[in-house]
């Protein structure tokens, strides 16, 4: 692996950190397996590019294309909550939905951001260098946004939240409407999938509406990754977790795309298989070591 | 006061299976009244219970706390005005939480959550000192998770929880029933002192006649979603479980005759 290649891979983890910390939310925190990712990460994108290609603030598309996230989650709560589809079906729909939905905005499958500006250009090329500058940004916005998240789960609300995915029965005891928390939980998990999807837009230089297959499997590794890794002991040390897995997987992936396996050569066509080999190996491993304890015993 | 007015549920109406859990089931409690609920297996006694507390919703009747409709009132929204304890142990807390932080989901109950901190200091004293009473060292253990609590010290919690912030009526639900006996009769000790200290209207449902009779100013006895005895006062505190067995006894001769009348007809 390149010295390049190495701090793609980091900025690739970091910007995608945002992406695993909404799908920590939804697939730890509220125990609803949501779909929905594989969509609205190409919506922010969509989101962000048109608007900036229409003149808007890089920085303000970035808030429209959270918002756009957060609209497209609460579609997925509403059809689960308040029609009772179930939480897996109804990502799924508004998955499907949105790859319509993302053309539409775009007009076309993929969108080039070429000589267009973007959050980057706020910091003078003077200060450091592009391929050094974008991870270093990156992670200002994942750190925070970890803070963010370990501030809101300790809230009431946050609380409550927590209380919804772990217990339902329980939190509605206390006068908790279980529907609403739910709605809230996936739109926030869905904004921070766009906002990521934008992020990528900008530091890519394009939109593609085929950009989000397999965001909730890269999703899910890097939250299991990172469990298996450092645990789970805490909300804090969940989303650093989060985090962590996050830059692991995408190392990972880097790593085994430059290996050659005797005369087999991994491309990135092949990024989804690897995926789902790390995934599946990342949730039997727990199971394994305690069979192997059980057989020495 | 709460008013319970011709309630009647029935379940999987229209197949095969349908049941009719409560029928046409009436009774009023007085403020401050401890109820305790007996009755078999499908007599209906968690169904009713479920009922006041919104988990189901009912299919005829209505039913009021202290003049106030709420038949229309979703769970989360009695839950203002209802504290609750269930059968399982597991059900009335968050394993993945802290003591502390279920206590908190706790004190807000019927409040609307905010943004502030979930749990504040003086909050934290409250906790210690409800903690103490149980005797289980469990105020010195405020930020452990509740997973890691045996099924008794979940239930103690629950009640404490439950309890916390006043409730206009207090439903337990066989809440002893998963305990072994010796963290039952502690779990209904705690039940009894914290009944009786705060004055609190009570419905108990239980299968121990000896706890239905120890326990509470009045008895309810239900069968086939109906209340078939219903005693308080001085009858209730001479009630012997004699007794309480020759009344089953006379439910059973009942259905024996019913099932043999519906043979001659």
């Amino acid at each position: 692996m390149t010295i390049y290649s190495f701090i793609g891979s980091l900025e690739q983890g970091l910007v995608f950190a945002l992406m695993v910390l909404g799908v920590y939310l939804t697939f730890r925190v509220l125990d609803f397996p949501d779909l929905t990712v594989d969509g609205s990460l190409p919506l922010g994108a969509a989101v962000s590019a048109t608007l900036i290609i229409g003149g808007l603030d890089p920085f303000l598309s970035l808030v429209f294309a959270m918002v756009a996230g957060a609209l497209a989650g609460c579609a997925t709560a509403l059809l689960s909550t308040k029609l009772r589809i179930m939480s897996l079906l109804a990502s799924i729909i508004t998955m499907t939905a949105l790859y319509s939905i993302n053309l539409r905005i775009m007009g076309r499958p993929n969108l080039p951001l070429l000589g267009q500006p973007t959050i980057f250009d706020a910091f003078p090329s003077s200060m450091m260098p592009r391929h050094l500058l974008i991870p270093l940004v990156f992670l200002v916005i994942a750190l925070s946004w970890k803070f963010i998240l370990d501030w809101f789960l300790h809230t009431q609300v946050g609380m409550a939240l927590r209380a919804t995915g772990d217990n339902p029965q329980m939190i509605r005891a206390q006068g908790v409407n279980t529907d609403t928390m739910t709605i809230l939980g996936v739109s926030l998990s869905n904004g921070l999938v766009a906002l990521a999807g934008g992020l990528v837009a900008q530091s890519q230089g394009f939109a593609d509406v085929g950009m989000g297959i397999g965001t909730i499997v890269a999703g899910l590794a890097s939250v299991i990754l990172g469990e298996s890794l450092l645990g789970a002991r805490s909300v804090a040390w969940q989303t650093l977790s989060a985090l962590c897995g996050s830059l692991v997987y995408r190392l990972t992936i880097t790593l085994a795309l430059s290996t050659h396996f005797g005369f087999l050569r991994l491309t990135p066509s092949d990024l989804n298989l690897i995926t789902a080999v790390l995934v599946v190996i990342c949730l039997t491993v727990p199971l394994l070591k305690e069979r192997w304890r059980g057989v020495r015993r | 006061m709460i008013e319970i007015r011709n309630l009647t549920k029935v379940f999987n109406r229209g197949t095969i299976n349908e049941v009719t859990a409560i029928s046409g089931l009436s009774c009023t409690i007085a403020d401050r009244q401890f109820v305790t609920i007996i009755g078999s297996n499908g007599a209906g006694k968690s169904t009713l219970l479920n009922l006041i507390s919104g988990r189901f919703p009912l299919d005829e009747g209505e039913i009021l706390f202290g003049g106030l409709n709420v038949t229309r009132w979703p769970e989360h929204r009695r839950a203002a005005h209802v504290g609750r304890v269930f059968q399982n142990p597991r059900s009335g807390t968050c394993a993945s939480m802290s003591i502390e932080e279920n206590f908190a989901l706790a004190n807000g109950r019927g409040l609307k959550p905010g943004l502030r901190w979930g749990v504040n200091q003086r909050e934290r004293e409250l906790f210690r000192d409800k903690l103490a009473l149980l005797g289980l060292g469990l105020e010195n253990r405020l930020k452990d998770k509740v997973g890691l609590l045996s099924g008794g010290q979940r239930q103690s919690l629950t009640l404490l929880m439950a309890t916390l912030r006043p409730p206009q009526l207090l439903l337990l639900d066989e809440h002893t029933a998963a305990l072994d006996p010796r963290t039952a009769e502690q779990v209904l000790a705690l039940t009894r002192q914290i009944v009786e200290e705060m004055h609190l209207t009570t419905l108990m449902v239980t299968h121990n006649m000896k706890h239905a009779i120890e326990l509470g100013d009045r008895l309810i006895m239900m069968h086939q979603g109906r209340i078939v005895l219903d005693v308080e006062g001085d009858r209730k505190r001479s009630l012997t479980i004699q007794e309480l067995m020759n009344e089953f006894a006379a439910l059973k001769v009942g259905e024996m005759a019913d099932d043999k009348m519906l043979l001659v007809c």
